[in-house]
């Protein structure tokens, strides 16, 4: 290919370009051939309220792996002092948050010295809010891959929550150190732990799949989430507890799967009480909610993310 | 059915409506919401457009068909549904067999990653199982040749390096369909080579390929079967000489020259109406031009009446890939004001020495300015187009360079040297 395009119609048809030239014979048979068993893919127009196809999901698995290994990789390797962020960033709000709310406020801890109370709500809570973030700018922020290629658009805000576990296991650490500094120990209710982690995973995931739809259409969300995960933290118990709060008040708040999340983490990892088990299945149901209002948004407008991306 | 792809009467259509109203703000879109319901309105009429229209075609396993047609004919939208990328309006396709695409070497790569890294995440990306990355990995970094640079970050590579690796990971996939689109474009000429001889081996070996192209020399050489697409819809399928022939005789669908003689029929609304549209170079009308000397677009319209916005005449230069060169609108002072009826025949000089050798078509419109946004009253997507030449007498830009020059313009500049 010498010359970038054919610089006029004349030229084309003069050189004469090695032509791959075939019988009439062999163009009819063209059009068939031997019969041929193999995976058939059908494409039709979208479903009006499609299903998820979780058949598909699994035979991408592999994609989802690494989508989430090149987070993890490039998140790693872009900032400078890497795998300390993610002990860093809720060490400093816990010291913080004991300054400000456990010294000057007062503010109720179930009991704990509030470092501890603090540094076992954030545990969660981080997981839950760096989960949203970058759930639901997954499908922006990879734009590229969905104009590019096929596949299950679900695995961008699935990675999205898978990634944050690793920081939560880092951070972890730091709980272990603080078990022995405070004296306070772990219960056996600690096998429930990552149950209300996976309770977190399914809220954030909820949330991140419907706003990386909205995302896709309206570029003010990423500007929208801080400020909704900031309000939402105040009312997930994670800077005050939420026990000395009333009756209903508690029952209210249990519309927010995350004040199970933490209240159940807690009750595992530092010995609070138990979480109060009619609040909890209230926050289960509000968490299958947004779940499925999550995923049938995401799925309704899938069709439409690669054009109007 | 011995067919790997059967298509029928697949459609798409956007609303163009849809398509304006996308990036836009959820306080935006609220708020109009709410007017809507406070005055009670409809919400409003979205215009259809059809980028694919009943494209009907069989291709038997071992197949290689090409698919040509001007921009926005529906070559790549015919290719984003057959990759699942995008979604039909209606009718349906069916593949046998797995599919790959190339809709773009180096998908997915991320210049933060070592060469390794981006081998196993583009090769994911593109369909490969682990394991058979592994298994052809010694063989994907030699047809590169990054041996030496397989563990250092993608950033560091040379262009030509990353491209290199993004084809090689790309070649060695092995789907039973590959869809193909423009990957010639990219790289110099022995890249554009290996490419096609890469993608000769795939078709004799008896895998189904679809191949979008521009470039005429590569369908007929690669294609035994080619179908041309226009406006969505097919306008012929047949052998692959034949077809490009004529579809270059048709001269790309937009010519040098288009004129409206019957106003009312003429794109435009009740204030502007286009009258004519021609391409000239040196006083004469030109399919052809001459990239050293400059090249007028001459647009022609009427005023319909008085008291409407200050209008001004605007154009757009679309490169043979799509790409926009540039947009560019007549800033004079005599636009300030309220144009008076009457006829206008405003021409833009586009410089000598500045626009790249190719096809270069052109949209034209007359709009106004409100609310800081364009509002086109008449106007025309592809509404003339002409080839730009070099004769290659080394007084262009290319000097006595004869290879592949790549960009979207290709200006003479001043350069200066002192000796230090």
């Amino acid at each position: 290919m010498p010359s970038p395009a054919p610089a006029s119609i004349e030229r084309v048809t003069e050189t004469q370009v090695p032509v791959r030239d075939v019988s009439d014979e062999a163009l009819a048979a063209s059009s068939a051939g031997p019969a041929v068993t193999a995976r058939v893919t059908v494409i039709r127009p979208p479903a009006r309220w499609p299903h998820l196809d979780l058949r598909e999901l699994w035979h991408f698995r592999e994609l989802l792996a690494r989508l989430a290994w090149r987070d993890i990789a490039v998140r790693y390797k872009q900032t400078s002092i890497g795998v300390a962020w993610a002990i860093l960033q809720p060490f400093l709000t816990m010291v913080v948050f004991t300054i400000v709310f456990g010294k000057f406020g007062n503010f109720p801890s179930k009991g704990l010295q509030y470092q501890i109370f603090s540094y076992s709500a954030l545990l969660p809570w981080i997981y839950f809010s760096s989960s949203v973030s970058s759930s639901s700018s997954s499908l922006v922020s990879n734009r590229a891959l969905v104009t590019k290629i096929y596949f299950p658009r679900v695995m961008l805000p699935l990675a999205g929550v898978t990634v944050p576990i690793v920081d939560f296991l880092l951070a972890f650490g730091i709980l272990v150190g603080m078990w022995a500094w405070f004296d306070v120990w772990p219960t056996a209710a600690i096998v429930f732990a990552p149950l209300f982690l996976l309770m977190a995973l399914v809220t954030a995931l909820g949330v991140g799949l419907l706003f990386s739809a909205v995302n896709v259409r309206y570029r003010d969300v990423p500007y929208l989430i801080p400020f909704l995960l900031s309000l939402w933290m105040y009312f997930s118990g994670v800077v005050y507890a939420l026990d000395k709060l009333a009756e209903w008040q508690q029952w209210v708040l249990a519309l927010n799967p995350m004040t199970a999340v933490i209240n159940g983490f807690q009750w595992g990892v530092v010995g609070t009480e138990p979480p109060q088990l009619g609040q909890t299945l209230v926050s289960v149901g509000a968490m299958t909610v947004m779940f499925v209002v999550g995923l049938t948004y995401f799925r309704r407008f899938e069709p439409k993310f690669a054009d109007t991306i | 059915m011995a067919n790997a792809i059967s298509v029928e009467e697949l459609s798409k259509s956007y609303k163009i409506g849809e398509l304006q109203s996308a990036y836009g703000t959820l306080r935006d879109s609220m708020a109009a919401g709410a007017r809507r319901i406070v005055r009670r309105e409809h919400k409003p009429h979205y215009e259809e457009i059809w980028a694919l229209r009943d494209v009907s075609f069989q291709l038997a396993e071992g197949g290689v068909l090409g698919v040509i047609g001007r921009n926005g004919a529906g070559k790549s939208t015919l290719l984003k549904i057959l990759t699942r990328i995008t979604t039909p309006t209606s009718g349906q396709a069916q593949i046998r067999g797995q599919v790959g695409s190339l809709l773009e070497v180096g998908t997915g790569f991320h210049p933060e990653l070592t060469g390794r890294e981006n081998v196993f995440l583009n090769g994911s990306v593109l369909g490969m199982k682990r394991k058979e990355i592994i298994r052809k990995f010694p063989e994907i970094v030699e047809f590169a040749g990054v041996e030496q640079f397989i563990d250092t970050p993608v950033k560091r590579y040379s262009s030509g390096m990353s491209v290199r690796l993004a084809f090689a990971v790309a070649a060695h996939l092995e789907p039973e369909v590959l869809l193909v689109d423009e990957v010639l474009a990219v790289g110099d000429a022995e890249f554009q080579r290996r490419c096609l001889g890469r993608m000769e081996d795939f078709s004799s070996s008896g895998r189904t390929v679809i191949f979008v192209s521009h470039q005429m020399q590569s369908v007929a050489q690669l294609c035994e079967r080619v179908i041309w697409l226009d406006k969505g819809s097919v306008v012929e399928d047949g052998r692959s000489t034949e077809v490009v022939a004529r579809y270059l005789q048709s001269g790309f669908g937009a010519g040098s020259s288009r004129v409206w003689p019957d106003l009312m029929a003429a794109p435009g609304d009740d204030l502007v109406r286009l009258r004519s549209v021609r391409v000239v170079q040196d006083g004469e009308e030109a399919a052809a031009v001459d990239v050293r000397r400059p090249v007028g677009i001459e647009i022609g319209f009427r005023v319909m009446r008085g008291g409407g916005p200050a209008i001004f005449p605007k154009l757009k230069l679309v490169d043979q890939r799509g790409n926009v060169a540039f947009n560019a609108m007549d800033t004079s002072p005599r636009w300030n004001d309220v144009t008076e009826p009457g006829d206008y025949l405003s021409t833009a000089w586009i410089p000598g020495n500045y626009l790249n050798e190719g096809l270069a078509t052109v949209q034209v419109g007359v709009c106004s300015l409100r609310a800081s946004k364009l509002r086109p009253h008449a106007g025309m997507n592809d509404a003339v187009s002409f080839h730009v030449q070099d004769p290659g007498e080394g007084d262009s830009a290319r000097g006595l360079f004869t290879g592949q020059w790549q960009g979207v313009v290709r200006p003479l500049l001043d350069w200066t040297t002192e000796e230090r």
